[in-house]
Formats: C-alpha cells, sequence, structure tokens
C-alpha cells in the first residue's frame, strides 16, 4: 500500500509556525487527561522526559525499558555536549543561525519546519536542564561555558565534562522519578516491547516480555509512544550499546508505519580503531577533541615510523589542507570520508592500517597539560584504558564508527508516524537530521522532542479519540500476545550449531563493508543477495539455548538480529535507490572530481518513506522537501 | 593467554549457587573482560551449555550495566574502572581468575552474575530530583553558581549507579551512592528548598532496602569506578543532621503557636 | 519523640548516637589519663600525701556543697554509664544489621582501605566493655584487688596492681586495643558528624591516630613505670591517710 504523507506543517512564516501550530491544536481538558493512558516505550533523553512531562500534564502513563534501570538508557553515553541558541558568546549566534547551521549540516534533506522548532526550542531546554540541577560546565563568573563543535563557527555548545548525555539524562530520570514516586508513571524496567497492538487502524499497545521472568503481556493504552533510539547495532560494530536495537521501529514498520531514509546513517570520524577479532563495540572519543586534536597521516605511503619519528613537514593535516576554513572542525560526515580516503589511499597508521592520527601535542604546549587534563582529562583515561598507550604523549589513533542513524521512522509536524496513534521522538524519527547530524545536536533534539514537542501534540490526537479500550483492542491484544508468543517460541527452536552473535558479527561486515561508509550499486545488490542468504543460514543454524520463561539473553539477542536481517535489506534498497551523494549517504558514483558528494536536488529532495507490501516487499512513498527559507546550495566547508 | 576462570554459576534467584571451572585459550590482551567472557559464551552455545549471564551495555564505563566482581573485587583490579573497560593485558598468562556477582543483601542474584539493583531506583525516587515542572524553569544564566559548587556537583553526578560501592562494602552499605545523589543537589542553588526533605526521605528509602550502615571502611571509594569521594558522604550525614535539627526546631515553634 | 524514634530508626541516627557518646568517652579517657599521669608528680613535700591521691580527693569533693560528698562523681559516672550503654547498643545493632545485608563474602578477598581497626570494631568494643568492668571493680571499688585495696590511697593501689605482670600486662593489652579502637572510633566520628573537607581530613586522619597514641602512651605509662621499677613503692603513711 502506497503511503498518504500529510506533514502537516502549520502555514505562515517560519518564525511563527510553531506558535501557531501550539494555539490552533486541540487541547484535552485537564480533568479529561487522567482518563487517558499513554505507553513510552525507551527512557533515554526522549522517552525520559516525554513520560515525565505526560506524568506532570496529568496523563496515566506506563514507560518501559529493557535495561535493568531507566537512567541506563544509552543517551548516557553521549559526552560532547548539547547546542542551544542562547548566543552567551555574543559571537553572533541566533535561532535562525542554529536552523540554518542543522538544515545545512544535514545537506537539506530535513524538513524546514521542524528544524526551525528545534532551534526555537533549544533555548528552553537549557534553562530546563539547570532548573533540574544538571551541573553543566561554568565560567569563573558562575554563568555556563560553551565550547565549539563541528559545523558550526559559533560556540553554543553546553557541556558537562564528556559526560554531558550523563547529567542530561540524569536530570530528565529525575523528572520522571518524581512522577513515578507521584504515581502518574508506571515504571517497567527489564521490559522489552516485542510488538504493537493495533486495532482499528490505531495504535492501542504494546506487547511486551519482561526479561527477567520471561512473561508475556499486553499493555492497552490511547497512545504509544516510542522512542527507542537508533540502528547502529546493525553494523555489529558500533559506538552505541549493546543492546541497542532496531526492533521497536521495525515492529512498528510491520504493522504499516513509513519508514523514512533507512540509509541515512551517520558514521562518526573520532572512535578508537578496532583492535582485533574479539571487539564487541567501538568507542567513541567525543567530537569535542577535535577542538583542539589535529588531524594528520604520514606523507609518505605505508609509513611505519613511530609518530614522534616523524617530522613536521612529513605529516599531512588533510582536514585543513582540505577544508582551510573548518579544518578539524569540518562536519562528521566529510571528517569520516577524508580519513576513509587517506586509509584506503594507503596512508593509514597502527596495526591494521585503518587509523589516522589525533594529535594533542601542539595544543598541550599551547595551553598546557592540566588545561588538557581539565577538558578531556575522562577521555584520555577512557583512550589509555582501551588502547594502553598514554595519549598525553603518543598521538590518539582514531577510526570513523558508526555512531547515530538519521533515517527512521516517518513522522509528522506532531511526531506522529502514519499509524494513527503511534509517536516516534528523538533518534528513532528521522524528522530532523536530514542525511547528516552536526554534533551536540541528537541531545536537543531528544528532549525537545520529549520535554517540549510531544507534551503539546499528542494532544492533539488524544482530543478526538474516546479515552479507554475497547473489547476489540482487548481481543487484539490477546492475539498480537499469541503472536508475540510464537515467535518466541520459534526463536527458541533455533538448535544449530552457531550463536546469534556470529550471525550479528557477520550481518555487521556486510553492512559496513557494502552499506557504511560508501556505497555503490554493485555493492548494494551484492548486499541484498548476501543478507538474504545469511539470513536463511540464521533460520538454518543459529542456536538460541536456554528456556523463554527465564532470564535469557541468547534469546534477546536473537530476536533482535533477526528484525535487523529484515531491516538491513530495507536500508540496502534505500542506498540503491538514492542516487546521490548527500551527507552521510555517498554514493560512489555520485562524487566531484576532488571526490566531494554530488547532491541530486532536481531528482532527490525528498524523505524517501518506505512501507511494508502485504507481499513481503517494500513500497517508496515520497515527501518532498519544499526549502522556502534557504537556498540549496552545494555544502562547502572549505 | 590462557586462563583459567572459576565463574559463579546460579539458576534462579532460588536455587544455590557454586563455581564452575573454564579453562580458556587464545585470549587477546587488548579485549576488554567482557569480550573475554563473550568468547567464553560463544564456545558455551557452541558446545550447547548455557552462556554466563551477566549484565552490560554501553561498555565504554558509562552506563553502569556491568556489575560483577572479579577476584573479590568489584569490577575488577584496576582502580577507577569499570568492568567493561578492564583490558585483559591487566592479567598475565595462566593467572586463575574468580567472577562473581556483587555481594550484598540488597542485591539478591538473578541468575549467574546479574543482580537485581532496583532499590538504587527507589531510593532515587524518593527524592532524589528537584522538583521542577516542564516549562516552569527560569533563564539559565539567572543563577551563577561558582564554578567550584558547580565542579563539586558534577563530581557526586558523576556516580553510574553500578553498586560497586555495595559490593565492596564489607556492610553492604548504600551510604556512598546516596550520598552522591544527595551531594550532588546539595551543593546547587536549585537544591535547596529540598534539600533537608530530600535527604530525610532518601535515607529513610536507603534504610528500608536491606542495605548495612556505614562504618567507615573507605572500600567504597576505593571500588567506585568513578572516585567518588567519601567526603560526600559526610556531606550527607551533615545535612541529615541538619535536616533533623530543623525539624525539632520547627516542630518547637509549631507546639508554641498553639 | 516521635522525632526521637526516627532519628534513631535511621542507620545514620543511630551513628550519630554512636559518635556523640564515643565523643563523650574520649572525652573522658583523655582527662583520665591526664590525671593519671599526676602518679608521677610524687607527694606533696609538707604533707607527704601524693598528688594524685589529693586529685582523687579533689574529684570527689567538686560541688559537694551542693551535691553533697562524691554526688559529682556520682553524676559524671551516670553521664558516662549512659554513654557507654547508649554507644554499645547502637553499635551492636548496627552490626547486626550490617551483618544480615552482606549475607555471603566474596570467595577472594581483599580490601583496600578497610584495616584491623575499622575491621575489629565490634569486637575490641565488647572486649573493652569487659576491660571497664574489670577496671572498676579492681580500681575503684578493689573487689578483685587482691593486695590490699585501701579506697583514696590511689599510689598505693595501683604501685600494688601493677607489681603482678599478669595485671600489668593484660592493662597493657587493653589500652592497646583502645587505641586500635579510637584510632577507627575518633576518625569515624568526625565523618559521621560530618566533619569532613578534603583539606582536612589528613589532618582529622592525623588527629585521630595523635589522640590513640597519646591515650595509649599515657595509660600505659603508669603499668609500664611500676612495673619496670621507675616508681617508688609508696611511703607506708599515705595508705593510712
Amino acid at each position: 500500500m502506497s503511503l498518504t504523507l500529510n506533514s502537516k506543517i502549520p502555514s505562515g512564516p517560519l518564525e511563527g509556525k510553531w506558535q501557531k501550530h501550539k494555539a490552533s491544536i486541540k487541547l484535552v481538558n485537564p480533568a479529561n487527561k487522567r482518563k487517558y493512558s499513554v505507553i513510552v516505550v525507551g527512557t533515554g533523553l526522549a522517552g525520559a522526559s516525554a513520560a515525565a512531562s505526560f506524568g506532570e500534564l496529568g496523563y496515566r502513563v506506563k514507560a518501559f525499558c529493557f535495561q535493568d534501570s531507566p537512567r541506563r538508557a544509552h543517551s548516557i553515553a553521549a559526552q560532547g555536549g548539547i547546542n542551544a541558541a542562547k548566543n552567551y558568546q555574543n559571537d553572533g549566534d541566533s535561532v535562525h543561525r542554529l536552523f540554518y547551521d542543522t538544515i545545512k549540516g544535514g545537506d537539506f534533506r530535513a524538513r524546514e519546519a521542524n528544524v526551525y522548532r528545534l532551534a526555537e526550542l533549544s533555548v528552553n531546554i537549557i534553562d530546563q536542564c539547570v532548573a533540574q540541577g544538571v551541573p553543566f560546565a561554568r565560567e569563573y563568573g558562575g554563568l555556563l561555558a560553551n565550547r565549539s563543535f563541528g559545523g558550526a563557527q559559533v560556540s553554543r555548545t553546553f557541556y558537562a565534562k564528556g559526560q554531558t548525555g550523563q547529567q542530561l539524562l540524569l536530570g530528565a530520570y529525575g523528572a520522571l522519578n518524581r512522577q513515578i514516586a507521584a504515581g502518574t508513571v508506571e515504571m517497567h524496567s527489564s521490559t522489552e516491547m516485542l510488538d504493537l497492538i493495533v486495532a482499528d487502524g490505531r495504535c492501542r499497545g504494546i506487547v511486551t516480555r519482561n526479561l527477567r521472568t520471561g512473561r508475556v503481556e499486553s499493555h492497552l493504552a490511547d497512545a504509544v509512544v516510542l522512542g527507542t533510539g537508533g540502528y547502529s547495532t546493525v553494523f555489529y560494530l558500533s559506538t552505541n550499546a549493546k543492546g541497542c536495537n532496531v526492533s521497536a521501529i521495525w515492529r512498528a514498520y510491520r504493522h504499516g508505519a513509513g519508514m523514512a531514509n533507512p540509509c541515512f546513517t551517520q558514521i562518526h570520524p573520532t572512535s578508537i580503531p578496532v583492535s582485533g577479532e574479539h571487539q564487541s563495540k567501538l568507542t567513541l572519543m567525543s567530537e569535542s577533541l577535535r577542538n583542539d586534536g589535529r588531524v594528520w597521516v604520514p606523507k609518505k605511503k605505508g609509513d611505519t615510523r613511530a609518530p614522534g619519528e616523524i617530522p613536521e613537514h612529513e605529516r599531512d593535516y588533510y582536514l585543513e589542507r582540505r577544508y582551510p576554513s573548518f579544518g578539524n572542525l569540518s562536519p562528521r560526515d566529510i571528517a569520516s570520508r577524508a580519513a576513509k580516503e587517506r586509509c584506503d589511499a594507503g596512508y593509514g597508521v597502527g596495526p591494521m592500517g585503518l587509523g589516522v592520527y589525533l594529535d594533542f601535542s601542539d595544543a598541550i604546549k599551547r595551553l598546557g597539560l592540566s588545561a588538557i587534563e581539565s577538558r578531556y582529562g575522562n577521555l584520555f583515561d577512557m583512550y589509555s584504558n582501551i588502547s594502553g598507550e598514554n595519549p598525553y604523549e603518543v598521538p590518539m589513533r582514531i577510526y570513523p564508527a558508526p555512531h547515530y542513524t538519521m533515517g527512521g521512522l516517518w513522522v509528522d509536524y506532531n511526531l506522529m508516524t502514519t499509524v494513527p496513534g503511534l509517536f516516534a521522538i528523538g533518534e528513532a524519527n528521522f524528522s530532523d537530521h536530514g542525511a547528516n547530524r552536526l554534533g551536540a545536536s541528537a541531545l536537543m533534539q531528544g528532549l525537545c522532542d520529549g520535554y517540549f514537542v510531544i507534551p503539546y501534540t499528542i494532544g492533539d490526537y488524544l482530543a478526538g479519540e474516546k479515552p479507554g479500550a475497547s473489547a476489540a483492542d482487548a481481543a487484539e491484544a490477546k492475539a498480537a500476545e499469541e503472536r508475540a508468543a510464537k515467535r518466541l517460541g520459534s526463536l527458541l527452536a533455533l538448535k544449530g550449531k552457531l550463536p546469534v552473535d556470529h550471525y550479528h558479527r557477520r550481518l555487521g561486515r556486510i553492512m559496513w563493508d557494502k552499506c557504511g561508509m560508501s556505497r555503490s550499486k554493485e555493492g548494494l545488490q551484492g548486499a541484498i543477495q548476501s543478507i538474504s542468504a545469511l539470513r536463511e543460514e540464521f533460520w538454518q543454524n543459529a542456536s538460541v539455548t536456554g528456556g523463554g520463561s527465564e532470564l535469557n539473553q541468547e534469546l534477546e539477542k536473537a530476536g533482535r538480529v533477526a528484525d535487523f536481517f529484515e531491516f538491513a535489506e530495507l536500508m540496502c534498497l534505500d542506498a540503491l535507490n538514492r542516487n546521490e551523494s548527500c551527507g552521510g549517504h555517498f554514493r560512489e558514483e555520485y562524487q566531484t572530481e576532488d571526490g566531494e558528494a554530488k547532491r541530486n536536488d532536481a531528482e532527490y529532495c525528498y524523505a524517501a518513506v518506505w512501507s511494508g507490501r502485504a507481499s513481503g516487499g517494500h513500497e517508496l512513498s515520497k515527501e518532498p522537501l519544499q526549502f522556502e527559507n534557504v537556498h540549496l546550495t552545494t555544502r562547502s566547508y572549505k | 593467554m590462557n586462563l583459567t576462570l572459576f565463574v559463579w554459576r546460579q539458576e534462579a534467584a532460588s536455587s544455590a549457587g557454586s563455581f564452575v571451572e573454564y579453562a580458556l585459550d587464545g585470549v587477546s590482551e587488548d579485549s576488554s573482560f567482557l569480550e573475554m567472557l563473550d568468547m567464553l559464551n560463544e564456545k558455551l552455545v557452541e558446545s550447547g551449555h548455557q552462556p554466563v549471564a551477566f549484565e552490560h551495555d554501553c561498555r565504554e564505563g558509562i552506563c553502569g550495566s556491568c556489575s560483577m566482581s572479579i577476584n573479590g573485587r568489584p569490577h575488577g583490579p584496576k582502580r577507577l574502572t569499570t568492568a567493561c573497560q578492564l583490558h585483559m593485558r591487566m592479567f598475565k598468562d595462566g593467572d586463575v581468575i574468580y567472577v562473581e556477582p556483587f555481594r550484598a543483601g540488597a542485591f539478591p542474584v538473578v541468575k549467574d552474575l546479574v543482580t537485581n539493583r532496583s532499590a538504587f531506583d527507589r531510593i532515587q525516587q524518593a527524592g532524589g530530583f528537584v522538583s521542577v515542572q516542564t516549562g516552569a524553569a527560569p533563564e539559565a544564566n539567572a543563577t551563577p553558581i561558582e564554578k567550584d559548587h558547580a565542579d563539586e556537583a558534577f563530581d557526586a553526578a558523576a556516580c553510574i549507579g553500578c553498586g560497586a560501592c555495595v559490593a565492596a562494602c564489607p556492610n553492604g552499605s548504600a551510604m556512598l551512592f546516596t550520598a552522591a545523589k544527595v551531594s550532588h543537589l546539595a551543593l546547587l542553588p536549585q537544591g535547596q528548598p529540598e534539600r533537608s526533605a530530600r535527604v530525610a526521605k532518601m535515607v529513610e528509602q536507603m534504610d528500608s532496602e536491606m542495605f548495612g550502615g556505614c562504618t567507615n571502611h573507605g572500600e567504597c571509594q576505593e571500588a567506585c569506578p568513578k572516585g567518588i569521594s567519601i567526603k560526600y558522604i559526610a556531606q550527607m550525614n551533615r545535612d541529615f543532621i541538619s535536616a533533623a535539627v530543623r525539624k525539632a526546631r520547627s516542630l518547637r515553634g509549631a507546639m508554641r503557636a498553639q | 519523640m516521635s522525632l526521637v524514634r526516627d532519628f534513631y530508626g535511621s542507620t545514620i541516627g543511630k551513628k550519630v548516637v554512636m559518635a556523640l557518646t564515643g565523643l563523650v568517652l574520649v572525652g573522658f579517657a583523655v582527662g583520665h589519663m591526664a590525671g593519671n599521669l599526676k602518679v608521677f608528680a610524687g607527694a606533696d613535700a609538707t604533707t607527704g600525701v601524693y598528688k594524685i591521691d589529693h586529685y582523687g580527693e579533689f574529684l570527689r569533693e567538686i560541688g559537694s556543697e551542693m551535691l553533697g560528698r562524691a554526688g559529682f562523681l556520682w553524676i559524671v559516672r551516670a553521664i558516662l554509664l549512659t554513654c557507654v550503654v547508649l554507644h554499645a547498643a547502637s553499635g551492636i545493632q548496627l552490626a547486626r544489621l550490617n551483618r544480615k545485608a552482606k549475607p555471603a563474602g566474596y570467595k577472594v578477598s581483599s580490601y583496600r582501605s578497610a584495616n584491623a581497626a575499622s575491621r575489629t570494631m565490634l569486637y575490641g568494643g565488647l572486649f573493652l566493655i569487659a576491660f571497664i568492668v574489670f577496671h572498676i571493680l579492681h580500681l575503684t571499688t578493689g573487689t578483685v584487688h587482691y593486695r590490699g585495696f585501701v579506697e583514696g590511697a590511689v599510689y598505693a593501689n595501683l604501685y600494688a596492681a601493677f607489681q603482678s605482670p599478669a595485671v600489668a600486662g593484660f592493662y597493657l593489652l587493653s589500652m592497646a586495643l583502645l587505641a586500635l579502637h579510637l584510632y577507627h572510633g575518633t576518625w569515624s566520628m568526625f565523618q559521621t558528624l560530618g566533619v569532613d573537607a578534603p583539606n582536612w581530613n589528613g589532618t582529622l586522619r592525623a588527629a585521630a591516630k595523635v589522640v590513640a597514641l597519646a591515650l595509649f602512651v599515657g595509660f600505659s605509662a603508669v603499668p609500664v613505670s611500676i612495673f619496670g621499677g621507675l616508681l617508688k613503692p609508696p611511703a607506708v603513711q599515705s595508705a593510712s591517710n
């Protein structure tokens, strides 16, 4: 079925859209709010802030997370910071500039109205978090400190050492706890969503499995909000947590929710390189390091000298060379591709030749060791723990790694998917980052959606719905429970030879090689075939030990990997469809002579929205992107 | 490198557990402790055995999921390091390693190395927040905060809620965790209005969760992967005492007024 | 009353009680030790009464106009007894709680900062109670003093008591355990009462060490000096004073 995509973007000037929308959408009477129940899946920045805000408004909320505590959601690992157009530095920042930077950073593949709203609300986020007691970095005068981040020429990033995500999440977790204590939010930790309940074309609840006891049950509600994050772990090796998965949004897709731009994935330029086959995940070194670190490789191919022995004139500071105006602070997609280009050309460093240097010796000389230590101490410690090297003395070795996924469930201006009553917030939706996300914008979007957008927009939907579950809902819940149990049964029946991780690793390898930092038609076509063959093998030869009514981590992994197999195919299909290079999506066929991405605005200035066909295939619908306030230009950071 | 592991295996909370010996060959020095356990688990699955259940998620030392004691020490031998960030180069070829769950009465074992640490959430729910409604916040720079105070609050807030402090404490006490949470907000102007009520409620919840009392051994701060100091325990004690004094005073005032 | 019950009901409340009573007891110990040192002051040149005997008499006479002879002393004794009872009761309650909170230990256990002092607080404390009972029966009431105890003749009683190597040895051992108890106890008291600041901690730890060491040296000086023959035997007349 082809999708009807009504983005519900309010008319009128960009600056007034959100205010106008807020003033015109329907409201739920305060006394009636407690009659409505809302389910929130995921307790990262988006989910926790949304659940807390719903609770404050008076809705009856059930929140779910697969972690043993809502505080452990992967937002906690975000290091660098959060953007806001406060212009505290008096360096010319404004809502419009943040909006423009984000649109441009996303290579003109995001919706203007959503991005403008994000920039507009960014200032409220900082106020909210400070009021919650988030200990942001401060200047000696006691006011908030800022730093600069990639893709921007102003200093607008607020931070708490290298643990900004942690501190923001603890703030949202505090707000959530307050509502749990007040009885408005019922928290279900260690509980994974297995499926959605969709009745009469509306989303009415979810089916869950308690990961500690194995109990499968259904929860009905008047609306369901997915804040379940991104799908970078489709690559197996990524900077995401091991538990991150696509299952929630993939289940939504299977129920008819449109999936937008799944091929828009972000490869972060500064991760610690892979050290061997045992590797289970990649560790990010915050982009903020590029404020003071200089990226270089030897000028000589295959130079195996220790970095200290390579004299200055034999070093190629390739980012500064290629992009003189942004230099080491070029956007992520550009910096990543430049690193890959150097390594593919044989200039890479480290045991596997897949690495470039990030060198702090100049900064240490200029600012002193203690200044560097106070800015990045925890990151340096982390690096030396993992690599066994001392980054104060030897330059860090870094390499790009999958980090964030801009694609996700298609949502309208109200953040509702194409399934009425089903909403997606944070990384789980596609709305704000286009084809590439700027640093320090993910935290901004998660909190913006959760605190300041969905609490309003959900009312617009609920006001038109009668609260409470019908008999049809209950019947569908029962059926959905049975389907979920059946699927668990088929996973538990896998009694082959090889562990689930083995297949996940191989799937990741295919995706990284063929649908990673650079993609080609042949590669993608081949990948689709290999994925399908590997999926067959998985269902034949994977092994899931243990039973269903206990803590069974192999079973959890198997369910997630099975969904990844299906999703990976769609990702390749989307990459294959998009015959252009933009942002994080780089098609080898579409590049300029000097190797930069070549966009095709005439044919691809749209969001590619996929929907599952009953026959099993995927169908493409398009949401054209209209730019009324910015001119589409070739992104240049030179 | 080759290792001999003694891993605590326990099927469920109600069953008795015991150490099971595993010999593991060809472990890379560059792998993390959890990657070494991944390797063991893949071997177990391949031979049709149940893998060792252990909690983990971010694997970069910040989510606080990993919770195992290695040779009697929560998170293992390296200071300021979670188990996921502990690398095998810390061990020698031929080492014998004991891997156990976090041991504490308030953290019952769920399975193998997995324990139930939900008591921490309940302590937080008792008052570990500032009661500020979404949208009701004043301009962020309206209240300057002395940098030292903000930094000190950050140091307390760096707690990842892993529970190593409880697991290391000979009394199974949660004082360091609770103190870090209490102090984080007590050190900031935003935390002042609820300061007294917060410490009283959080300590009450802590006490009701079967945690032991603090006898100032100081093991918690040694085990804390984030280096949180027991100075915050002193800070919480001070706050607790002054909250009690304040309450007594206000009661006396109320009695006089009658 | 619920306020007191709530306060004491919490683990921190119990510890505050331990800290405050501990503070009183440490204060008493320091005073007692300082008083003991009068044993080295010899006898008054004109009356021939030992300074320490005189000191004992002085203690009995404080406030006697209002409270009667030894009335003040009895008040002090009552306070001290209350402190000991509260200190021990809260300590034992906490120890039972702590044991329940740590039902199982580790296969290999290795402590990093817990030490002999911090880990023996309960047993050390119980031993000290036994010592105090013995000490009162021994040198206050003379009940178990088997070498001719004479009330008020402090010097002579001490001298006689510490001729026995067993008695002197037992006192030395007790003082060593007292020092160990106070080494951790004093530091712990500071922590519990919230006297802690990073710049201070070194000083506080040092203070705890100094108090413990001073008490050990001061208290031990008496049995050691007597047993070691540094102090002269008492003159006969002082005993009958």
